[in-house]
């Protein structure tokens, strides 16, 4: 098993499923002459040509429109949106049309398009370059939603992604990309439902997606270390559909549940899992669940504004220790 | 187009009439719910541009005004009634509605309902084909108001950049919902606007189907041996509101009574009878036929025809047993 950079996992899904379906495609911005803004693409266009592997006008509703169309007749178009903040632009073909085809036409089409794409806050790049809008796909009907926290998910949710017979978004993070993990060496293809345990722990469960997963996982080792908490760490890769059974077993064993979330709180991933915390398994409950969400403000360029604003490792500690009153 | 082919199409263009106005009927007695958009007065546009096309073989699609695109297509007339009634076994099963009509066997792809939507769809169709191989085209029906949304220059863009086979048709009756074209559009002939991506585009008169289909001749003709899209400009006119629920107050009566006798039907009735290949009484005739077929096999399909369980209400939401969610077959 090879250790990889999460955009050469990325890549690597996009190479072999370009060389396996010819109905498969690629298009974004600069995803084809210039590898794509963070190498997901790297070398593709040399590969595969320029009618596979597409740049695209900077034209988000339109392009992602395009895709939307070609999956209609079999093709398998990925959709690369450079910055989740322009996907805004294209929320109208994702929802309107993808997400919803197969329903209002009675099942007679579907749209086989996957549509990833990086968001979260990076460094200093200021309020319009910095959502994190998983939450709003969470809330649709028809989608797919995954996150990976880590290379091997990267290159099977997407491998699976892509040969799936409904639109997914694969919500990424512009941090992300060059964390290093290891990927097994054969074809591999992740579920696009469920969760997954990062950390076993007995005594309180830290819920946390994408880059969230590892503030978790550094504040269980300092809970441990410091306080002999023993908390266990859910990555919940899968946010649509999200896994109810999961998340019930997980606090049915611990009791707690502290969410972690880069958004902002409100309508959003943590308010999702504590409400399903409250409909499956309330009474399984030794505390009130708590969020650790950033705060609830466009993100200023301002670097100290901009720490304060998104939540770290230290405030998921200082949420469990407040829990257990140490 | 021969002396039989125009009377087949009258007589298409006369049950597309009959239907929409019996959908109005419907829905003034309830039995219809929500949006609906009807097609009379531009009866021409669709019958026209599809008579040159291959239905069933070229791709179809556009948008809410869609039950006569859809029939002309291949769709069973009362399966569209039947989804207007949203029964079971309507089109769409009854999930979509008036404004989501779909019949992909028959490569009707849709109706949708926000405006300038299908744009990029149609696009995508025709980038779908190219990568297949095939010799179908796309073709989009949107209306003039669609226009001015920024997927038809973002679509025309890259049509024109990546040569797709696509055939846009502008519909153009003058309004968008209530306003009207000069109000809301800086260059009011819509033809004109493509000029700016270098597609090829024609205007046409949009009531006489003759004219109309000669001029979608030469525009399929371009698009189907591989020059690239095409933006065809229908002139015509909606004798009804935009919608049920529009009141239809923003028009001069003047305006509406210059159009009525411009009438499709009426063009080409007059011609072929002027032409002495037919008579008012066969004209009567065949209008007597479509009004029975409307009620006795259309409508009736459509009354009798059952309710969707709600026990269904989940289906079609998300593809059923698909291996790769749950990580592939192996």
């Amino acid at each position: 098993m090879a250790e990889i950079m999460f955009w050469e996992a990325v890549r690597r899904a996009q190479d072999e499923e370009l060389a396996r379906d010819p109905m498969v495609l690629v298009m974004g911005e600069d995803v084809g002459v210039a590898g794509g803004t963070y190498k997901a693409t790297l070398g593709l266009y040399d590969k595969y040509g320029p009618d596979r592997v597409i740049d695209t006008p900077i034209s988000e509703n339109g392009f992602t429109g395009l895709a939307i169309g070609a999956s209609f007749l079999g093709a398998r178009p990925v959709v690369e949106i450079m910055s989740v903040n322009f996907a805004w632009l294209a929320m109208d073909q994702i929802i309107n049309t993808a997400a919803k085809v197969r329903y209002m036409s009675g099942g007679q089409l579907e749209a086989p398009v996957v549509i990833r794409s990086p968001g979260g806050t990076a460094h200093q790049l200021g309020a319009q370059h910095s959502a994190r809008m998983e939450k709003v796909f969470m809330g649709i009907a028809g989608l797919r939603v995954v996150t990976p926290s880590n290379p091997r998910q990267a290159y099977g949710l997407l491998k699976s992604a892509i040969r799936c017979n409904d639109p997914v978004f694969i919500n990424e993070h512009e941090l992300m990309y060059n964390l290093k993990g290891e990927v097994p060496d054969d074809e591999y293809y992740h579920p696009l439902v469920g969760s997954e345990i990062a950390r076993p722990g007995r005594d309180v469960t830290l819920f946390g997606y994408n880059i969230s997963v590892h503030w978790c996982l550094k504040a269980a080792e300092i809970l441990s270390r410091q306080y002999s908490i023993e908390a266990e760490v859910v990555d919940l890769f899968a946010l649509k559909p999200v896994d109810r059974d999961g998340i019930r077993e997980s606090v049915t064993r611990t009791h707690r549940a502290v969410i972690v979330e880069e958004a902002e709180p409100a309508v959003g991933v943590g308010a999702e899992v504590m409400a399903i915390i409250n409909e499956e398994c309330f009474f399984e409950l030794d505390a009130a669940p708590v969020r650790v969400s950033a705060v609830d403000i466009p993100i200023p360029y301002n670097h100290t504004l901009e720490k304060a604003a998104i939540p770290e490792v230290d405030d998921v500690v200082a949420a469990v220790k407040k829990m257990f009153g140490v | 187009m021969n002396v039989a082919d125009k009377k087949r199409l009258l007589r298409e263009m006369l049950f597309a009439r009959r239907f929409e106005e019996r959908c109005y009927e419907a829905y003034v007695e309830r039995k219809i719910g929500g949006f609906l958009h009807l097609y009379p007065g531009e009866e021409a546009c669709a019958h026209g541009v599809l008579e040159a096309a291959r239905p069933g073989h070229d791709y179809v699609i556009t948008g809410y005004r869609d039950h006569i695109h859809a029939i002309k297509c291949g769709a069973d007339p009362k399966k569209v009634m039947a989804e207007l009634y949203g029964r079971e076994t309507g089109s769409s099963r009854g999930r979509g509605g008036s404004m989501h009509i779909f019949d992909v066997a028959n490569r009707f792809m849709g109706g949708y309902a926000l405006v300038g939507g299908p744009f990029p769809l149609a696009a995508g169709i025709g980038k779908a084909i190219q990568m297949k191989g095939g010799d179908e085209i796309s073709i989009c029906f949107l209306g003039d108001a669609a226009n001015n949304q920024g997927t038809f220059h973002e679509s025309l863009n890259m049509a024109k950049l990546w040569n797709l086979p696509v055939l846009y048709v502008c519909e153009n009756n003058l309004y968008g919902i209530g306003t009207r074209i000069d109000r809301s559009t800086a260059v009011v002939d819509q033809y004109k606007r493509v000029s700016g991506y270098n597609i090829p585009s024609a205007q046409e008169d949009g009531q006489d189907v003759e004219k109309v289909y000669k001029a979608a001749r030469k525009a399929i003709d371009h698009v189907r041996s591989g020059k690239g899209p095409y933006f065809l400009e229908l002139l015509t006119y909606r004798y009804r509101g935009h919608s049920m629920s529009d009141s239809n107050a923003y028009r001069a009566k003047a305006e509406e009574r210059m159009w009525s006798k411009r009438d499709p039907l009426i063009i080409l009735r007059d011609r072929l009878i002027e032409d002495g290949k037919f008579t008012k009484e066969e004209f009567k005739a065949i209008d007597s036929d479509i009004l029975d077929e409307i009620e006795d096999e259309v409508i009736a399909f459509a009354e009798q025809s059952p309710d969707p369980v709600v026990a269904d209400l989940r289906k079609y939401v998300l593809a059923e047993d698909d291996p790769y969610v749950n990580g592939g077959a192996h």
